[in-house]
């Protein structure tokens, strides 16, 4: 027996190492450059193909200003300090309704997910919500709140929970039923399956959930913005909202520019947790 | 190789007692009988294989007996032992590493982190897995999920284990070789184990006694008992030889549905 143990073991010990998959890494600044190339490219054409339409003199340049204009724009602006007040104001906005919206949207997807009555009563009016335009709030969000931070937060929170709980409710149905089993044999119960199994099973959705929810939340903090606009505390969307006033173009452009570029930074962040947890949980295609 | 029909003799300290369990699923005209009147003790210690072809509901009774569903009627009796189950795909959580995969169940018990930490490194060793323990499941191969998703069964410290077709999946080499390391493992840890397969040979390969399930609804056809002596090859005619003849029934069983 003591021979046939160690044969096995050789065997065992060979079929691992011929199974185990070579972790080949990209080098690191290749990786970075392969992602970065595109995005300026694609950057470059945007820009070319704007200065083409005011080279046209489709619109007047008050009115179309080039990238040249709106950047030296966006430069003078930057060197103020309101501007990066309206900034921090603006994502300070951002960031108090949005972690309300995820406090709010998880709970709510939580006992919808777990309560059944609670989820035939309004597992399709979150979905309703979540379809809602953000901007059909506002007229209600000012008669009930006035014009004041507390109106724009309600609309930010009522447009972001939704995708938020959504998100949630989706990653808990989709949990593969043996990993509850396996789970439950363990003799995890309640709570304890939710904290080990459930939640972390869920996780993929809840950070598309999460993502989305971003999005929302930006979008009605923008309008919110641009609609309500709280005395002495300027933002990026009562900025806009004064620009076009006074028809200053290059302004309007320059803090068009401002927001797509939050947008796309948060974005980026959501995106870059998200695939590293899908690599992590091996839900990556190696070749692609 | 001995046959007994019916049920076997009654065993001096049974570690799980089937008796007459029935499962029904759904009601009415569109009811389903799964199991009818089942009956299976299996001895502390014992080695069982349950086969049977599909709608034998295999996979039903494991479930009844790690308590994850009851019977409709009957009872299924484990006493106070703690039973862990295998399924066919590993099911390991795919969040967490090898390790934390068979930390979870200590976790759970309330062991302390550093106690898991070592425990879950010998169990590693255990089924010969020991320095992967930093591995995800998908950076893992099907055979080795496998022995990670056996040490996690091992560190629940259960007296009874539940396997449901869990080398259905791999290739011939590596469930030869999980065959000889889950013989091991057994012989080395006086585990019960209630085996389900629908692979004869592999049934004969490991245990002390094959029962043969009907089909549509699960009864228990036939009991053979395997006393060729370990360790088996699954190659050996030793195996091959009732094999054939469990196979035969299984066929026989197999034909009436089909008349």
């Amino acid at each position: 027996m003591g021979s046939d143990t160690t044969l096995f073991e050789a065997d065992l010990a060979g079929l691992d190492a011929l199974e185990l998959v070579a972790q080949a890494e990209l080098g690191r600044w290749r990786h970075i450059w392969s992602l970065t190339w595109p995005k300026l490219a694609a950057a470059a054409v945007a820009l070319a193909v704007w200065q083409l339409v005011v080279a046209s003199h489709w619109r007047p340049s008050y009115l179309l200003p080039g990238p040249g204009t709106v950047f030296r724009e966006l430069g003078h602006q930057a060197a103020t300090g309101t501007f990066w007040r309206a900034i921090s104001i603006t994502m300070r906005r951002a960031l108090v309704g949005y972690s309300l919206a995820v406090v709010i949207g998880s709970a709510i997807g939580v006992a919808v997910a777990t309560v059944k009555p609670l989820r035939v009563a309004i597992g399709s009016l979150i979905t309703g919500l979540q379809t809602m335009p953000s901007i059909a709030w506002f007229p209600l969000a000012i008669l009930l709140f006035q014009l004041r931070e507390s109106a724009i937060l309600f609309v930010v929170v009522l447009g972001a929970a939704p995708s938020v709980a959504n998100g949630l409710l989706a990653g808990v149905d989709h949990v593969p039923p043996v990993l509850v089993r396996s789970g439950r044999v363990m003799g995890a119960k309640g709570l304890a399956l939710y904290r080990h199994v459930v939640l972390p099973a869920s996780l993929p959705a809840f950070v598309s959930g999460l993502k989305q929810g971003w999005a929302f939340a930006w979008r009605s903090l923008m309008a919110g913005e641009l609609l309500v606009i709280v005395a002495h505390r300027p933002s990026i969307g009562t900025r806009l909202q004064f620009a076009r006033e006074n028809t200053d173009a290059p302004a309007v452009v320059a803090l068009m520019i401002v927001i797509l570029v939050i947008g796309i930074v948060v974005d980026g962040v959501f995106s870059r947790a998200d695939s590293a947890m899908r690599h992590r949980r091996g839900l990556v295609d190696r070749a692609a | 190789m001995t046959l007994l029909e019916d049920h076997p003799v009654q065993l001096s300290s049974t570690a799980v007692a089937v008796d007459g369990v029935s499962k029904v699923f759904g009601r009415g005209p569109s009811a389903v009988l799964a199991l009818d009147r089942l009956w299976v003790d299996v001895a502390v210690g014992e080695f069982v294989c349950l086969v049977g072809s599909s709608g034998c509901g295999k996979s039903t009774l494991l479930s009844l007996v790690a308590g994850l569903d009851r019977p409709t009627a009957g009872s299924v009796e484990v006493g106070d032992r703690r039973v862990a189950l295998l399924f066919q795909e590993s099911a390991l959580f795919p969040w967490l590493t090898a390790a934390g995969n068979i930390e979870l169940p200590l976790q759970l018990r309330g062991v302390g982190k550093a106690e898991r930490r070592q425990r879950a490194e010998e169990l590693l060793e255990r089924v010969h897995l020991g320095g992967l323990g930093a591995r995800r499941p998908h950076e893992l191969s099907g055979g080795m999920r496998q022995r990670v998703a056996l040490a996690r069964a091992l560190a629940q410290e259960a007296d009874v284990l539940l396997m449901d077709e869990p080398f259905g999946a791999l290739d011939a080499m590596t469930r030869d070789l999980l065959h000889d390391e889950l013989e091991e493992i057994w012989q080395n840890s006086g585990l019960t184990v209630l085996f389900v397969t629908h692979n004869v040979r592999e049934s004969v390969r490991l245990a002390d006694r094959v029962v043969l399930l009907t089909s549509r609804p699960g009864r228990v056809a036939a009991s053979f008992i395997i006393d060729i002596p370990r360790p088996r090859r699954i190659e050996s005619a030793e195996v091959a030889g009732p094999a054939a003849l469990i196979t035969d029934r299984l066929r026989e069983e197999v034909r009436r549905h089909g008349i």
